[in-house]
């Protein structure tokens, strides 16, 4: 117990089981931010766009 | 024969990006009018730049990083930050907490939004869209190093602010955690 105690005063290593299960988390959660994000339909404009751009294109 | 031509065309290939293009510019904005604006930009200059593009490479690396210089070159201009305007995460707070002992989504989300937006770019880049340090630094424009170091970061500012947002302690020892993952600094502050 008191060296336990002694050992966590000098600075205990990193419990690397809880970091990465922290860390696993924060991953697992910035997944879900960015696929919510890429199943939001994407608008039209952007397709007409690439017409436009392609139309331009064949013009010239 | 021109169908042939087209499909050797990178510019043909734009539109099966369009999906990630806009997920990325909206991790960054945390704005969709904002993130719409950037995807425009981004296509334009994308397409009237393609002779830049080498073939054979990844087109997507080049789409974003072309997302990213536009977005962070029009916010140094503006020099202020868009605050959400559209209110996409307002409300948020509002729900209740999951105390399932895994990090709310909730909370995790609000977090997120109150990150820099270099961190939620690095954060994105290599926790979510799959791409490499070495490919992440590449699009940054910084060592690779420096990437590692910036995702660290911010996934220390992460828990700091979750630390605070959790009124009780859903993970059972977050202060244990976050001094983990605050790695010596955080002990030497304790």
């Amino acid at each position: 117990m008191r060296q336990e105690m002694k050992k966590k005063d000098e600075g205990a290593p990193p419990p690397d089981e809880k970091t990465r299960e922290l860390k696993a988390q924060i991953d697992q959660n910035l997944r879900r931010v960015y696929e919510q994000a890429l199943e939001e339909e994407v608008p039209d404009r952007f397709k007409d766009l690439l017409a436009q751009l392609r139309g331009k294109a064949g013009n010239q | 024969m021109s169908a042939e031509i087209s499909a050797m065309d990178p510019r043909e290939e734009l539109v099966e990006h369009l999906p990630a293009l806009r997920a990325f510019a909206i991790t960054l904005t945390r704005n969709t009018a904002a993130a719409d604006d950037l995807v425009q930009d981004t296509i334009v200059k994308a397409w009237t730049n393609i002779d830049k593009f080498q073939v054979g490479t990844n087109l997507r690396a080049w789409l974003f990083t072309i997302l990213r210089n536009t977005f962070f070159s029009d916010r140094r201009k503006r020099k202020r930050e868009v605050a959400d305007p559209d209110g996409i995460h307002a409300g948020r707070l509002a729900e209740a907490p999951a105390h399932d002992g895994k990090l709310a989504f909730n909370d995790f989300s609000v977090a997120f939004d109150r990150l820099s937006p270099e961190h939620r770019e690095v954060l994105i880049l290599v926790g979510a869209s799959g791409f490499s340090y070495d490919e992440a630094a590449e699009m940054i424009g910084v060592a690779t190093g420096t990437v590692k170091s910036r995702a660290n970061r911010a996934r220390q500012r992460l828990c700091e602010m979750l630390e605070l947002a959790q009124g009780e302690d859903p993970v059972g020892s977050s202060g244990d955690l976050t001094k983990a993952v605050m790695g010596s600094s955080g002990v030497e502050a304790a």
